[in-house]
């Protein structure tokens, strides 16, 4: 095969060559190169053709040397260069002058097919309820944050309130000094003060083991708090799984319509007395399960199938393990139930909640100092405490938890602040990093 | 990697059978080399001049998808990168991110050298081992190559951490690695203006480099290209760590999507990444919001994809959650949490020592046994089987119970009667609601514990041994 065509193509296709696009390319037949005019040209047009003449002789030597032939060694002998100091650049890189321009591009993912349901807790006095807002979670088509989809819904925070005093980290405690004794002035102070989305309210005192508070009274703690905030709120039980069911069967009722969480049904107690009295009453349920994946699978399907729950009314809890105390199994299997919700599972298309309070349990968050004389100094435990309640939950948002039940006021407000940065919507002055090598600290 | 089954990798192996790897068959090698626990040059055969381009072949399909690059030298050695998958469980992360903590050449020399020595020192136990930090990032701000060098050579006499080089300049770079070329550092950093020069210093002192690009994957992606070209992979890519507001859940969404196309295969920017969260002290004057600003958003870069970062607080509550949030990240999700259930001696008991119970979750029952161990208490410990779960919860959900304890020690043919002087257990404080019931269950004495195991020691000076009733 033979083609004609002009020098400036030739040089054209080959400025196209690059090293990438050379790979698998393969030169067929001659390349005739009909040139015209001769010596007879003038000056300009020669040195004209003399220079693309020469540029494709380096394009085909550069060629030459991408097949692995040393044309520099030929052209050095060839012009009498090979006296000629080599350069320092490494042999086998020529330099480049000028950037190689690439553009950055990535898919979205395209098997999040699936939406997380939505569910709302509380109600205003138009649905039943006396709430003044309500709080909406779930909805979601990615994982948090993620570009492939916009989060619907940020996430949101509901502080505890105990109806007994209960022993606290002492950076937890000097918090809740004032309000210890009196549930309803608890819950006030966390709206009020610390910026509470909701309130959860825990019935610890009914455990026999503890107080074995009447059901009926613990109700009427409820019946306070529900009266002194109108934020949506969440009642736990004792964790008495003997007792819990009667609990919270008063607690719905008292609650009557405000759709607050029931936390929780599980495996290990009779849930169905629990899904009934949120039937029955207008609420949600908590379905929680310990860091088993296919535990949460089952108790949903019961919820859902046995005892006639509608979807927008389920919220997981697949438990939070504190930072250091099994948070890797815990983020992952908050991470594997999100994935697969959003994969299809409609099993696990369910909004998480997060007991980020168990970060308290560690001990690097609450003890005055190692008990290990090898560690180095922890630190005053005032300002470590926070951020292991911060940092448990910030692992969990990403995980995909979308509600946290959280204890110190500056957890909640750092924790706010990432998560709601991260979401999209905190606004703040725009800082110029590109000299950060040189910043003052 | 390009393949994801053992029959793919086995293809290319020997297939003799020789066991010289380990393993009984090539078969099982092969699906260790999917699972990345063994190495291809595990194989000794296929290392012969006869398998050579089965080996190049198998290895190239084998190689992670995200390049890996070092940075130091000798025992110090930093990897970073050589991830395959995007989720944790899928597989694990390999090479754990790497934190560096800055100095800058502006300091007074002992502060350098005492901030330097902190670093290298700070140290916290964890599961059987010290959690520890890994490099010094020397940052010029004094614009003067000759105080830099100096500086560097200064934490070069110091320690043995690897080092990041930190200035735009390439003068100023120049002179660092002139001091600390031997210790293969990291350069901080290429830009959009400096990359020719700073290239050719990587090239001629044959170091890794980071490319630094803010906001600006298509710049990012293009040094990284051009690098790539002028004969370097081993590169470092930094989008940018912009520290609050909209700017920083844009540097979120870079991450995401660097590593995406990373792992999906695009190769020319799959590159390890680098995190900043030192700029949050750019946003933030008070050194405790700082701190916390820093430690959040290194958090949310050691779970999203940074392999390596610059980090400035060196406060203890910054640190140790940092180096738990890591160690989080990094555990390996296939490796058992349970220990096996049974008793333990600890130290070297006698019919007078303590009988204590815990769970077998493994890191409720290593803490338990470090303390009781570091304070030289001999004792008899139980790891009951309660699932992997720790204490709190398997009490809650019912895996800790009376029944599980009594059997717990039955099993290991204990006779609590015989084998001790004092027929009492002490259960752990988290677990108090069980004390009536094990005392029913078992026949023992029950004593409960404190709630926590650190102050074991403290308990058994008040209460140990017990009153006789």
């Amino acid at each position: 095969m033979t083609k004609k065509m002009k020098l400036s193509q030739l040089s054209d296709i080959l400025q196209d060559l690059d090293v990438e696009s050379l790979e698998g390319v393969t030169i067929e037949g001659d390349i005739e190169l009909n040139i015209t005019g001769g010596g007879g040209l003038n000056p300009a047009l020669a040195y004209a053709l003399g220079n693309e003449i020469s540029q494709i002789s380096l394009h085909m030597a550069n060629i030459g040397r991408m097949l692995g032939f040393p044309a520099e060694q030929l052209f050095a002998s060839a012009f009498g260069l090979g006296e000629m100091p080599q350069p320092e650049a490494l042999p086998t890189s020529p330099k480049i002058q000028e950037l190689l321009a690439s553009k950055f591009e990535v898919a979205k993912v395209d098997n999040w097919k699936n939406p997380i349901q939505e569910v709302t807790l509380g109600a205003t006095s138009g649905d039943g309820g006396s709430r003044k807002s309500t709080v909406t979670i779930g909805g979601e088509n990615a994982l948090p944050y993620y570009f492939d989809a916009e989060m619907p819904h940020r996430n949101y925070v509901t502080m505890d309130v105990f109806d007994m005093p209960i022993g606290m980290a002492k950076a937890v405690k000097g918090n809740y000094e004032d309000v210890i004794n009196d549930p309803a002035e608890w819950a006030k102070k966390v709206v009020r003060d610390f910026n509470a989305d909701m309130v959860t309210i825990h019935l610890i005192s009914t455990d026999p083991l503890i107080n074995d508070t009447p059901a009926k009274e613990a109700a009427k703690v409820v019946e306070d708090v529900l009266q002194a905030v109108d934020v949506p709120i969440v009642i736990g039980g004792s964790g008495n799984p003997e007792k819990d069911p009667e609990v919270l069967e008063k607690a719905a009722e008292v609650a009557e319509g405000e759709r607050v969480l029931l936390a929780s049904a599980s495996l290990n107690l009779d849930y169905e007395r629990i899904a009934k009295a949120a039937m029955d009453y207008g609420h949600n349920v908590l379905s929680w399960t310990q860091l088993e994946i296919n535990a949460q699978k089952e108790l949903n399907r019961k919820l859902m199938k046995q005892c006639n729950v509608p979807r927008e009314r389920i919220v997981m809890d697949p438990t939070t393990a504190a930072l250091g105390y099994g948070l890797d199994y815990a983020y992952t299997n908050m991470e594997r139930i999100r994935l697969a919700g959003l994969m299809g599972d409609d099993e696990l298309t369910f909004p998480m909640s997060s007991g980020t309070t168990n970060a308290w349990g560690a001990r690097e968050a609450w003890m005055v100092s190692s008990p290990l004389n090898q560690d180095s100094d922890w630190g005053p435990r005032e300002y470590r405490g926070p951020i292991w309640e911060i940092v448990t939950g910030l692992a969990l948002s990403l995980a995909g938890n979308d509600m946290f039940m959280m204890m110190h006021p500056t957890s909640v407000q750092v924790l706010k602040e990432i998560t709601q940065t991260l979401y999209g919507s905190i606004e703040s002055e725009e800082i110029d990093i590109t000299n950060w090598v040189g910043a003052e600290v | 990697m390009k393949i994801n089954s053992p029959l793919e990798a086995y293809k290319f192996l020997p297939a003799t059978n020789c066991g010289e790897c380990g393993e009984a068959t090539c078969m099982a090698f092969a699906a260790h080399l999917i699972d990345r626990s063994h190495k291809l040059t595990d194989c000794k055969p296929i290392l012969e001049a006869k398998f050579k381009k089965k080996y190049e072949e198998l290895d190239a399909l084998l190689a992670p998808e995200i390049r890996e690059v070092e940075i130091g030298v000798g025992d110090k050695i930093a990897k970073i990168g050589g991830d395959d998958v995007l989720y944790r469980h899928k597989l694990t992360f390999f090479n754990q991110t790497q934190f560096a903590y800055d100095v800058s050449d502006t300091m007074d020399e002992k502060d350098l050298v005492e901030r330097v020595n902190y670093i290298q020192d700070f140290k916290k136990f964890y599961v059987g081992n010290f959690l520890t930090v890994d490099m010094i990032a020397v940052r010029c701000t004094s614009g003067d190559p000759a105080k830099f060098a100096a500086a560097v050579k200064k934490v070069m006499e110091t320690t043995d951490l690897p080092l990041i080089l930190c200035s735009f300049d390439p003068a100023v770079l120049k002179a660092g690695l002139e001091v600390s070329k031997d210790r293969n550092p990291l350069l901080y950093a290429a830009n959009k203006d400096n990359w020719k020069e700073v290239g050719e210093l990587a090239l001629e002192y044959d170091v890794p480099v980071t490319l630094f690009a803010p906001d600006d994957l298509d710049m990012l992606k293009t040094l990284a290209k051009t690098f790539a070209e002028m004969g370097t992979e081993k590169l470092v890519l930094d989008p940018g760590t912009f520290p609050t507001g909209k700017q920083l859940k844009q540097t979120f969404t870079n991450f995401i999507k660097v590593r995406r196309a990373g792992i999906d295969g695009d190769r020319e920017i799959a590159y390890p990444i680098m995190a900043v969260p030192f700029t949050a002290w750019m946003a933030h004057d008070d050194p405790v919001s700082a701190s916390y600003w820093e430690t959040v958003v290194a958090s949310v870069f050691t779970i999203k994809y940074g392999d390596i970062m610059i980090l400035h607080s060196t406060e203890p509550y910054a640190m140790l959650p940092e180096l738990h949030i890591r160690d989080t990240i990094y555990t390996d999700p296939r490796k058992p949490v349970t220990v096996d259930p049974g008793m333990y001696k600890v130290g070297e008991p006698t019919a007078d020592s303590p009988v204590l119970v815990t769970t077998n979750f493994a890191l409720t029952y290593y803490t338990v046994e470090s303390d009781i161990a570091s304070n030289k208490i001999d004792c008899f410990l139980w790891a009951i089987d309660t699932d992997g779960i720790g204490v709190e919860a398997a009490v809650a959900g019912g895996q800790l119970t009376a029944e599980k304890i009594k059997k717990g020690i039955e099993d290991s043919g204990f006779d609590m009667k015989k084998d001790t002087t004092h027929n009492t257990i002490v259960i752990p404080g988290l677990s108090a609601r069980l004390q009536g019931d094990v005392e029913d269950a078992t026949g023992c004495n029950v004593m409960v514990g404190p709630a926590d195991s650190g102050r074991i020691p403290g308990w058994m000076e008040k209460n140990w041994p017990p009153q006789k009733k």
